[in-house]
């Protein structure tokens, strides 16, 4: 560095055009990007009794609560699969994704300190969240092995498709993660929005139910809510389940697909546009 | 080789600063506004704001291994000129060129996580401000000595003391090895010795070859550290030369302009609920001057305006000599005196009996005070010169250099009577000898 050979340099000047993703800056943070995963986690559960154990207990107790009341009460039918296996299935996939969201989209406006006063690739921090929310997921995914093997439903290869479904859910989470963090710099409206939004989006993914209890003309526009797919596909993964006699990667899960890819950049060049101010509006 | 650090050319930012009714804050404010304008028929929106050009058309070019100053009045544009080469926010026209590795110590601590350990946070920092993980393991040690909280390294940070939350904050930005380095306003930090320490570090930094940017209102560490002094008023340079030369220049202009910053309310600090209206110094006859003569009575005078019936309130007034240093507050509560009933308009007078201030320049700034948060602040409110002296009987002047303030004083004389004051010195001489003195 000292030779003058390899002397990085920065070139400041107003940004220009749509959708140019500085890579190279975002690789050169990479580290960040660990250390602010990092954090959120160390974080997330100092100074509570039961630390870390909160990550089995609150899909435990949820799951609880949804086998009595939709399981036993409300019999949803679940083509035979257990109940409880039946909506963990579901229920994993989705939250990662309601936490994913919510956490995002508050990720800048609860960085503003840093975001006032040092620069490092905006983008780090909503990624960072989604991201961190993995672990959580890792550990809910132990639950469900263990779920399953005490119903005694073991999944088959199909199991290798998981990725798949859950790389979905990580690009839904950051498509719509990135409009409300960038939107909540300005407009702090979002956290109060936030919660009824994903309430609502609970209801219209078959998080508690299946697909097939919806009357047939209502289907397309329930699968081009991407997670749907998600949903429907961790089920398919883990539990063999078959919708219909469709196959899993039929049209209607593409559409879901395109509709998340279309937020996802659109996401990406909004952020981006408004990135520029976030350091004077925060 | 390339022997420029920083290369700035046209840099221009400009902000739009709406009153409170025209800013969106929320989604309501936009909707609303929006049917109102409809409503009107006024398309526009760019009549409802003001544009302010924070930094305007700079241009500045920074040789490798100088030492530069930054200096200028509150809202000139220095910290947003830092902020646009800091990358934290974009400029809105011209560009810049930064040869080497940048660092910034812009209000130390920023990335700290109170939930977070001292040892947890030196790491989250230093990735914040730049650092590779094997790097900041290196200099780990040196850190936490810098830092002298070693004791406490396990111990998360909101149970630090302020000090030593500063410490640690200062010791993790001090490590940071750029080739170019950022500075806004850091040194008063910590405790005097921790203060003596963070200069030293950046001695060191300033004469290792590295590039230093450097704001302070500081004027004593700017005239120390830097070679190189830029005076920015109002987004653009105005000066730029020898340290010296341009302070003494900025602290001119600060006596010249006196007086003129009640026009501009909207560029002051302070909530606003009284704004100051107007100041000035009387002479014994109770006439306007801006000429004093040392010794005899002069009354301050401060005109507010009062927006938000506010009914008590404190004034408090800092006068500076040429040199920059505060020469003496005069401070409302200290007197005991306070406004019962301040009204919309009217004056507070302040009267100094025999001004004890030596032959020179002087500025005055003047706060008030709501419930001890500042309502307006105006750092230039008065210039004003002391002539000459009636101070002191002889109509003499003190010797400037020894001296800033005038004390009343005399003396007597008592002629030896050989053993009385024998004593006292054979006791100095012996605590001298013991090393204690």
């Amino acid at each position: 560095m000292q030779n003058g050979k390899d002397v990085n340099v920065v070139r400041i000047a107003p940004s220009v055009g749509l959708l140019r993703i500085d890579v190279r800056s975002l690789w050169a943070y990479r580290e960040l990007l660990g250390f602010l995963i990092w954090r959120d986690l160390a974080v997330r559960y100092k100074q509570t009794l039961l630390g870390a154990l909160w990550v089995f207990l609150q899909p435990l107790v949820t799951l609880v609560i949804y086998s009595l009341l939709f399981g036993r009460l409300l019999a949803v039918p679940t083509s035979g699969v257990p109940y409880p296996i039946y909506a963990y299935a579901a229920l994993l996939p989705w939250t990662y994704f309601a936490n994913g969201i919510s956490r995002t989209s508050s990720s800048l406006v609860s960085s503003a300190r840093i975001i006032a006063k040092i620069y490092f690739p905006r983008l780090i921090v909503p990624l960072s969240t989604v991201l961190a929310g993995l672990v959580d997921f890792g550990l809910g995914m132990m639950l469900s092995f263990g779920l399953m093997a005490f119903y005694g439903n073991w999944p088959g290869v199909r199991v290798f498709w998981l990725p798949v479904f859950l790389m979905l859910a990580i690009l839904t989470a950051l498509g719509f993660g990135l409009w409300l963090a960038a939107l909540n710099v300005r407009y702090r409206d979002v956290n109060y929005l936030t919660p009824f939004l994903l309430q609502v989006w609970m209801y219209v993914t078959p998080v508690i139910y299946g697909v097939d209890l919806i009357p047939n003309r209502y289907r397309p526009l329930l699968w081009l809510n991407p997670m749907t797919g998600v949903v429907e596909g961790f089920r398919w993964a883990l539990l063999g389940r078959q919708i219909m006699d469709q196959p899993i990667f039929g049209p209607q899960f593409f559409g879901g697909v395109a509709v998340t890819l279309l937020v996802l950049v659109g996401g990406l060049a909004f952020f981006q546009k408004t990135e520029r101010a976030f350091a004077d509006v925060i | 080789m390339n022997e420029i650090a920083i290369n700035i050319e046209h840099l221009s930012k400009c902000y739009r600063i709406g009153n409170r009714r025209n800013r969106h804050d929320t989604l309501r404010d936009v909707v609303t506004d929006s049917l109102r304008r409809l409503w009107r028929g006024t398309g526009s929106r760019s009549g409802d704001l003001a544009h302010v050009w924070a930094v305007d058309d700079v241009s500045l070019s920074i040789p490798r291994g100088q030492i530069v100053g930054l200096v200028g009045r509150n809202g000139a544009g220095k910290s947003t000129l830092l902020k646009i080469l800091t990358r934290v926010t974009e400029p809105t026209g011209g560009t810049a060129q930064i040869y080497g590795r940048v660092g910034s110590l812009l209000e130390v601590g920023t990335g700290f996580h109170p939930e977070l350990t001292g040892r947890e946070n030196i790491f989250l920092n230093g990735a914040l401000l730049g650092m590779k993980r094997a790097e900041i393991r290196r200099k780990f040690d040196a850190i936490v000595e810098f830092s002298e909280i070693a004791r406490f390294l396990d111990t998360p940070v909101k149970r630090y003391s302020s000090g030593m939350y500063v410490r640690l904050a200062f010791a993790v930005a001090a490590h940071l090895d750029p080739e170019i380095l950022l500075i806004d306003e850091v040194l008063a930090v910590g405790d005097v010795a921790f203060q003596r320490k963070c200069i030293g570090r950046m001695n060191d930094i300033s004469q290792s070859g590295r590039t230093v940017l450097f704001v302070s209102h500081n004027m004593t560490a700017i005239q120390n550290l830097c070679t190189r002094v830029v005076l920015l008023e109002q987004g653009r340079i105005v000066l730029d030369g020898a340290a010296d030369e341009v302070v003494s220049g900025y602290l001119a202009t600060l006596e010249a302009d006196a007086g003129k910053f009640f026009a501009e309310p909207e560029l002051r600090a302070g909530t606003g609920s009284i704004r100051l209206t107007g100041a000035r110094v009387l002479d014994g006859h109770n006439d306007t001057v801006t000429s004093l003569v040392a010794g005899t009575d002069v009354v301050f005078e401060f005109d507010y305006r009062n927006h938000e019936a506010i009914r008590q309130t404190n004034f408090t007034f800092t006068i500076f000599n040429h040199l920059g240093v505060p020469v003496t507050n005069c401070d409302m509560s200290l007197t005991g005196f306070s406004v019962q009933d301040l009204g919309e308009f009217g004056s507070v007078a302040c009267r100094v009996p025999k001004l004890p201030l030596p032959v020179g320049r002087y500025r005055v700034a003047v706060a008030v005070q709501v419930n001890g948060q500042n309502a307006d602040v105006v750092s230039g409110a008065l210039a004003f010169q002391v002539a000459s002296s009636k101070f002191y009987g002889s109509g003499g002047n003190a010797n400037l250099r020894y001296c800033s303030c005038l004390v009343p004083h005399s003396w007597s004389h008592r002629p030896s009577t050989g053993s009385a004051a024998l004593p006292v010195c054979t006791r100095l001489v012996a605590r001298e000898q013991r090393g204690c003195g």
